[in-house]
């Protein structure tokens, strides 16, 4: 946990470097070795690190706009990821998708940059696994500016009906963009969205990662287990702002201080340390984080663009025609009119 | 060839029969395969495109669902995935709106963002049309909205026999298949189907290619370009005009997405006369789009266009209005006679 937690925390940081590195003096989106919009999860780490840490690759994971540290637990290929954040020819999508519809289904991992939406998805690869038999499980994430949208509500509905073996995990970080939590709903612990379903609902009530640890291990447990669906909320914090160049002037500044104070990965260390594990061994995890992260981010500069004649490829898997290109031939009693 | 039969084939189906015998075909021969929608397990789907399947395949496969699109929509997409090989049925299209999402910026898109790493195998069945005075929320085609997003194939079948070939190649696609029914041909008791759509069906399974338009009727001196219902009003409306002496070519488009272009760039090529008849919205719809396509590659082969299709209005109720703002058999008459001046 600490290893991915550490990653990335690393990995949005030097994101930031990068993507800001061209978008200076004046901040211009368009500008800069990374495209688009960037929303970084940087304060997020302990949720993703403490749910998958109990997934397999055959569990499927589906990410909000806000995925990194999510994919990165998951296990998705971190030079690959990184290129399709740059852009390049030899990212996860081929330049096709960005930072927010990374897709690798290899691990069985996808996010949508739509509020919400990746939870019906979640709850089909619930059903996919029930019909199928089997023991995988989904675990769809959300951020708790999601848990009034219909998407997260009906697909709560539709895993508990169909008792799927499904988590959904609220991220919640207190702001939706520039709306705090209080102005958009009257329930201040997301989790209890899950008793208007018979379903149980827990909340980790601050971001420590064993805590999370332990509820995800009884939620995906359940899962597993055949026993239904699960919601977990987490509280997590932002770090910075909702996208990189977002000022935060709706934020004020001592809750802003107060997420720089919060630090997940800094307690994990702490209770590392509490449980005689050596300093050496947690700077060691820590510098070969930062090393991966440094490999991925040259490796994917190094990638070349697409040819902008890709553009026009993989909209079908199959040719356009479906499964076949030829007419059948009958002779059909009065001709086939 | 496999699919070659070589008795004449005689026994005649409605659409929704040649529909389900594909789908329970394939769920026979592929345990991956399964259907989702409201009121598909007891009741058969309320415009028969289930009739029957509950009682073969139960309700794992045959499931019924919450009145919750976004939800089983949505619940296809991430099974097709996962590799297995949803049908979903929207029960109406005009409902799309409350799970648009799944559709197009999932189920459609999912693909393409992934560079082609990721497919989704799912047939989105739906039923459209108009003409037994549901009004503007039950009755619209809506085939230009799917048509225009793109990452869908997008089926329209007109007749029983090319229903089922269309089904099995929708089912075994492992791209999104939009599969648009119209409630008028299906032959269900309580809303009649024109004789047309009834037709002899092979009891065996084929494939019928997206993107390739059949000639419904051949004719020399007018292509009318049209599809579903709307086939057989040409179909009529061409055997009118014969009387007087007007010959039409009926090319019924069979999907949207693809489209092919040749047949309908021969056969303009041929009459030089075109006619586009289409029951969605006139503006920004299917017949703009297979005029400027013709006009694209054809221009000079064209000496006269008409286009005929619903009115820019929300569909309304009563009978005389409905009737108004629908293309019928007569207004494709009429603009089949503008044609000729």
């Amino acid at each position: 946990m600490y290893a991915d937690m550490v990653t990335a925390r690393r990995y949005e940081e030097r994101l930031q470097e990068e993507y800001m590195a061209g978008k200076q003096p004046a901040f211009d989106i368009s500008a800069g070795p990374i495209p688009g919009e960037l929303h970084l999860a940087a304060g997020h780490e302990a949720s993703g690190a403490g749910v998958c840490r109990h997934l397999r690759d055959d569990d499927t994971v589906t990410a909000p706009h806000r995925p990194h540290h999510v994919a990165i637990a998951k296990g998705v290929d971190l030079k690959r990821m990184t290129a399709e954040i740059f852009g390049r020819e030899s990212g996860l999508g081929k330049g096709k998708g960005g930072h927010m519809h990374l897709f690798d289904p290899d691990v069985n991992f996808a996010c949508s940059g739509i509020i919400a939406q990746g939870c019906p998805p979640a709850a089909g690869a619930g059903l996919a696994a029930k019909k199928r038999n089997t023991d995988s499980v989904a675990v769809a994430f959300l951020g708790e500016g999601a848990i009034e949208q219909g998407g997260f509500l009906e697909s709560l509905n539709f895993a508990a009906v169909h008792e799927l073996p499904v988590v959904f995990v609220i991220e919640d970080n207190d702001w939706a963009i520039s709306m705090p939590k209080g102005r958009v709903t009257d329930v201040s612990n997301g989790a209890q969205r899950a008793d208007g379903f018979d379903m149980p609902g827990v909340r980790v009530d601050h971001d420590d990662a064993i805590d999370v640890y332990e509820a995800a291990e009884e939620a995906i447990g359940r899962a597993r287990d055949r026993n239904g669906p699960t919601l977990v909320e987490v509280q997590v914090h932002r770090r910075m702002g909702h996208f990189m160049g977002d000022a935060q002037g709706y934020r004020p500044e001592e809750d802003q201080e107060a997420a720089q104070a919060r630090d997940s990965i800094e307690r994990l260390a702490a209770d590392m340390r509490a449980a005689g594990v050596e300093d050496a061994t947690i700077e060691e995890l820590r510098d070969d984080a930062h090393e991966r992260v440094e490999e991925a981010i040259e490796w994917a500069k190094d990638q070349p663009e697409p040819d902008p004649a890709a553009a026009h490829e993989d909209v079908f898997v199959n040719p356009p025609s479906g499964v076949t290109d030829t007419e059948p031939e009958f002779e059909l009693a009065g001709g086939d009119d | 060839m496999a699919q070659t039969q070589e008795s004449v084939v005689e026994r005649e189906l409605t659409m929704s029969r040649a529909m389900v015998e594909a789908i329970a075909h394939e769920m026979r021969e592929d345990e991956e395969v399964f259907y989702m929608g409201e009121d598909v397990a007891d009741y058969g789907g309320i415009f028969d495109s289930t009739a029957g399947l509950r009682e073969e395949f139960g309700y794992d496969r045959i499931m019924d669902v919450p009145i919750s699109e976004t939800a089983y929509l949505g619940a296809a997409v991430g099974a097709a995935q996962a590799g297995m090989r949803p049908i979903a049925e929207l029960m109406f299209v005009d409902f799309f709106g409350v799970a648009m999402d799944q559709v197009y910026n999932q189920m459609a898109k999912n693909t393409y963002m992934s560079g082609g790493n990721v497919s989704v195998p799912m047939v989105l069945t739906t039923a459209v049309g108009g003409y037994y005075n549901d009004a503007a929320q039950h009755s619209q085609t809506l085939y230009g909205t799917f048509a225009h997003l793109p990452g869908m194939k997008v089926v329209v079948p007109s007749t029983a026999y090319d229903a089922k070939g269309l089904m099995h190649n929708a089912v075994r696609d492992d791209d999104p298949v939009v599969y648009m029914f119209h409630k008028r041909l299906m032959g269900i008791g309580w809303m009649p189907a024109p004789d047309g759509p009834k037709t002899p069906v092979p009891e065996t399974d084929y494939t019928i290619p997206f993107g390739s338009a059949d000639v419904k009727r051949e004719g020399a001196d007018v292509t009318i370009v049209t599809l579903g219902l709307h086939v057989h009003r040409a179909l009529e409306a061409a055997e009118s005009l014969a009387e007087d002496g007007v010959d039409c070519e009926v090319v019924d488009l069979r999907t949207l997405v693809p489209l092919d272009d040749e047949t309908i760039l021969e056969s303009v090529g041929k009459t030089g006369r075109l006619v586009v008849v289409d029951e969605d919205y006139r503006s920004f719809g299917v017949t703009g789009e297979i005029v400027a396509r013709v006009a694209e590659s054809s221009l000079a082969d064209l000496e006269a266009v008409e286009r005929v299709a619903a009115a820019d209005v929300p569909i309304p109720y009563a009978r005389p209005l409905e009737n108004e703002m629908l293309p019928s058999t007569d207004d494709i008459e009429a603009a089949v006679q503008d044609t000729q001046s």
